[in-house]
């Protein structure tokens, strides 16, 4: 089967019944995404599926041929972290670190979809990934300090 | 452990209807919600899997008179944004997983995987909808409670699809409501969906995660139609009234213990949904002046 990955098509022979997630990290090595609960609970395998956000644990990898998938990888430019990426470590959004991929994609699509999200709404556009060290306050200012700079940015 | 699989990736109806009849032991899979989990964990290695996401057919709804259809692989994320007159399939849908699940998880992928907390299936009791199956020699509807046998269990042949779901669009107030630990993630502990019929002055009420399959409450739906004045939307329905209601809500659950919550629980969880649900519903009414 063959997938375009963060731009760049790749072709890879698996096990049919395999998810995209194990695609990605045991076919392409791309390590990023995370694989922690295989169902959906935790996002820590967030990804997009021709730009919409997935759990990659719940797509089989067969459903990602022909299609273009975008991973946490994609999100820094080269060396230099993206807004997102240096909020997290600012507002010390990271802890263990096992979510943070999840929660940066799963961000970085919220901001590409609102530039000025309520507190609400962040709330909601998260719900789907789970972190266990931070108790999520400072994952919030994250948002919020990553909104602020990419409005500046603007 | 791994095992021998065929992966079929159909691009139309037609050859996904010739795949199914040939290989009637492979399963179809829609946005993978629930399905995947099965494969991921070992529990479920079909000899053959057919991936039904790139069949156009299957992703449309549209209006059919004073019907609409909805096509079994249209997810929650597009109900929320597209289907906004359909307001207990809206907030169904919405209280579905989280984002990442909404946009991957079906209607059709519900009715297949028929587990009584399945978050649409209750409204989908409410509407009366139908069951829409094919196969490659033709279509049949059935009514959501033959379709749905127990748990887990429908009256879908191996040689057929899920083409999607049909009702008669209802005129008059709805809600959706469940009970679970936290607004998003949750298989409910008890769900509902109230609607009310104001041409057919019925107020039908389903309930999900309280019995085998999805249960409605028809003694409750008889004594609050004989009780609400149908030509007067503003007429007050007494306190008393709305607890009968509540509580004839609750005797219809059959629910079990489990580890989400237990039966007397579940049983209590149904009769305050359905008080508020009504609640709701007669504000609505009352104010939209249904005539």
């Amino acid at each position: 089967m063959r997938t375009n990955v963060n731009g760049e098509w790749r072709e890879a022979d698996i096990w049919p019944g395999a998810s995209l997630l194990t695609l990605l990290r045991d076919a392409f090595g791309l390590t990023g995404s995370k694989n922690a609960c295989e169902q959906g609970e935790c996002g820590s395998c967030s990804v997009w599926l021709d730009g919409e956000l997935v759990c990659a644990c719940l797509v089989l990898a067969a459903q990602a041929h022909d299609r273009q998938v975008r991973t946490v990888e994609s999100v820094a430019d080269g060396q230099r972290m993206s807004a997102v990426q240096d909020a997290f470590v600012e507002a010390g959004a990271v802890q263990c670190g096992f979510c943070t991929p999840g929660f940066v994609v799963a961000v970085t699509h919220l901001l590409a979809q609102d530039p000025n999200p309520n507190e609400v709404q962040v709330r909601e556009a998260l719900s789907g990934n789970i972190c266990r060290c931070t108790g999520y306050a400072k994952i919030l200012d994250a948002v919020t300090l990553a909104a602020s700079r990419l409005r500046e940015d603007r | 452990m791994r095992s021998e699989m065929d992966v079929y990736v159909p691009r139309t109806l037609d050859e996904a209807l010739q795949q199914k009849s040939a290989h009637p032991d492979a399963i179809s899979l829609a946005g993978g919600t629930d399905v995947m989990v099965e494969i991921n964990f070992g529990r479920l290695r079909p000899a053959g899997i057919i991936d039904l996401t790139r069949i156009p057919e299957l992703r449309e709804w549209r209006r059919e008179d004073s019907h609409l259809f909805l096509g079994a692989g249209v997810t929650y994320s597009r109900i929320v944004r597209e289907l906004a007159d359909f307001v207990p399939l809206v907030q169904a849908s919405r209280s579905v997983g989280s984002p990442q699940i909404r946009n991957r998880g079906t209607v059709g992928g519900n009715l297949g995987t028929a587990s009584p907390a399945g978050d649409a299936l209750p409204v989908l009791a409410a509407y009366d909808a139908e069951v829409v199956l094919q196969n490659r020699r033709g279509t049949r509807s059935l009514p959501w409670h033959t379709f749905l046998q127990g748990p887990k269990k429908t009256a879908m042949a191996p040689d057929e699809l899920i083409r999607g779901t049909r009702w008669q669009v209802v005129n008059g107030p709805g809600s959706f409501s469940k009970i679970g630990t936290r607004n998003a993630m949750v298989i409910a502990v008890a769900g509902l969906c109230l609607q009310v019929d104001q041409d057919a002055r019925q107020v039908r009420v389903a309930l999900g995660s309280v019995g085998p399959t999805i249960l409605r409450a028809p003694e409750a739906e008889r004594f609050i139609a004989e009780r609400l004045t149908w030509d007067d939307p503003g007429a007050p329905v007494t306190d008393e009234v709305v607890a009968e209601f509540a509580e004839l809500v609750g005797r219809a659950a059959k629910p079990i213990d489990d580890v989400r919550g237990t039966a007397r629980y579940r049983v209590h969880g149904c009769t305050v949904l359905a008080g508020r649900a009504l609640r709701w519903a007669l504000e609505e009414r009352k104010a939209f002046k249904w005539l």
